[in-house]
């Protein structure tokens, strides 16, 4: 047995290292398709409550708007609200013992950390269209685009470049946050760390492995997402097209 | 009914309990361009934006066509496809080139096909001189030069009219005479119907058929350009021309 910090480390590095780099993988794709399926979530729930409410004249739809917004704001508010690890164990218990579905462990991670990560997204998402100046939406209109137009041509790709940094760090808060979901036994990092350290009982050496490993993945994702607001801003030069009877582009 | 382009009768608008537009009338006629002058905070952008509905106007009739452009059944986003508008702040989209700018109103409005488009835009591109900055975006050129290209933006619709709020106020003087240069251009040679807000009192005088000064929401005289700056009827005029002649 080994007898110094750093023993124990390597000791325990070969002993577990098969497990521990599977939880980081588990850590990784599910704080990152959950987030993803969060962007679409929050996409989607920014984009309805920003929509116009219709004239009054027609008062079925007029209804049927503001109900829908209705309820999308308590999604909002009930998700925020509530805390991940409670959501989780309501989630995955409660449907088991209602519905009498046990979901698959992977899938009840994506439908917990994606409704959870979309309430925060839709609020990224509605601060970011805010953050476009009207002026863009009133060129849309002068030429007679239709609001969804506007929105896609014009509203979208320019809020979406401007919370990229926001959506950035719910990546990075995510891999940290799926530490909750081993009370559903999710085999994430944490959960391998709970096992791994209850053998030999060092709990401080284990969780220190465990705590670089959080980091190296958070720094490296912190990294690429640095990388991908680089490229979504475009190159900062342009080139003259000098004959312009020849379209320098296909 | 009459053959003009706008008849626009007793038009109000109010912001809340602040009154902007008092009953204002006047009519323009295909093919005429018209410079709106007066002071700051007068109406002046109010009533084109009115014009073009971004501003909801609270009374009166604008007709198009003799169209009322309020009524019910109007179809507002094709109206809108005809009645081209120019910012003072430009307002180019800034996520995309040059030449998308002047391309996405066309395949997505008008239904052009891409190739069809583009080579409209890079036709008014040219006519406004920057053909050379079609890959460039908004934010890596000068404001002449964006003016210049919202302008093109606009002439790709092949509007029936354009609406010019203040073009060159936001400018550094430098760059005023590119963009006047483009209007100038456009006023002369393109026999298209323009309403011109403007500070630009050269412009007024030499190239527009017919101006209309407004003071606090009104219209105080709408005449021609040597009536209004050689011989105004209406003592108010006469002071607001002393004050804008005696700057420069």
């Amino acid at each position: 047995m080994p007898t110094s910090f750093w023993g124990w480390i390597v000791y325990l590095w070969k002993a577990y290292w098969p497990l521990l780099l599977k939880g980081a993988w588990t850590s990784l794709y599910i704080s990152f398709l959950g987030t993803a399926i969060a962007f679409v979530i929050g996409l989607i729930v920014a984009v309805l409550r920003s929509t116009p409410d219709p004239s009054r004249q027609q008062p079925v739809r007029y209804w049927m708007v503001r109900a829908l917004k209705f309820l999308l704001s308590a999604y909002v508010e009930v998700f925020r609200g509530t805390p991940l690890m409670v959501q989780a164990m309501v989630i995955y218990y409660g449907l088991m013992q209602y519905a009498h579905i046990r979901l698959p462990l992977f899938v009840a991670s994506m439908v917990i950390v994606g409704l959870n990560t979309g309430a925060y997204m839709a609020e990224i998402m509605r601060s970011g269209i805010r953050s476009v100046d009207a002026g863009q939406r009133e060129a849309a209109a002068s030429l007679g685009m239709t609001h969804w137009q506007t929105m896609l041509c014009v509203v979208l790709p320019q809020a979406i470049r401007n919370v990229l940094p926001s959506v950035g760090n719910e990546v990075v808060v995510n891999v940290k946050d799926t530490s909750v979901l081993n009370v559903i036994a999710v085999s994430e990092l944490y959960f391998v760390g709970k096992s791994a350290s209850g053998t030999y009982l060092k709990f401080f050496e284990v969780y220190s492995i465990i705590a670089a490993m959080y980091l190296i993945i958070t720094f490296g994702l912190s990294k690429l997402l640095e990388w991908v607001e680089k490229k979504m801003i475009g190159p900062e030069n342009y080139e003259l097209i000098r004959n312009e009877e020849e379209p320098g582009r296909e | 009914m009459s053959d003009a382009l706008f008849r626009i009768e007793h038009l109000e608008k109010s912001f809340g309990t602040h009154e902007v537009l008092t009953d204002i009338n006047f009519t323009v006629q295909s093919g005429q361009v018209i410079s709106i002058i007066g002071v700051s905070g007068t109406g002046k952008s109010t009533l084109l934006r009115c014009i073009n509905r971004l501003e909801e106007p609270t009374g009166g009739k604008i007709y198009f066509h003799d169209e009322d452009i309020c009524g019910p059944h109007f179809d507002l986003n094709k109206y809108r496809a005809k009645v081209g508008m120019v910012f003072q702040q430009f307002n180019l989209f800034s996520n995309m080139t040059v030449l998308d700018n002047c391309v996405v109103g066309q395949t997505r409005v008008l239904k052009r096909s891409k190739s069809q488009a583009e080579e409209i835009a890079r036709k008014y591109l040219k006519k406004v001189g920057m053909a050379e900055y079609q890959s460039a975006k908004p934010d890596q050129i000068s404001g002449g030069m964006k003016q210049r290209v919202a302008i093109a933006r606009t002439l790709s619709m092949d509007p029936e009219v354009i609406l010019f709020d203040e073009p060159t106020s936001a400018l550094d003087p430098e760059l005023i005479g590119e963009v006047l240069d483009v209007m100038r251009d456009l006023a002369v040679n393109s026999g298209l119907t323009m309403l011109v807000v403007t500070h630009e009192m050269s412009f007024a005088r030499e190239l527009s058929d017919r101006v209309v000064f407004m003071e606090n929401g009104s219209i105080v005289e709408d005449d021609s350009p040597s009536v209004i700056f050689e011989n105004p009827k209406m003592p108010r005029t006469r002071e607001f021309l002393n004050r804008m002649l005696a700057k420069h």
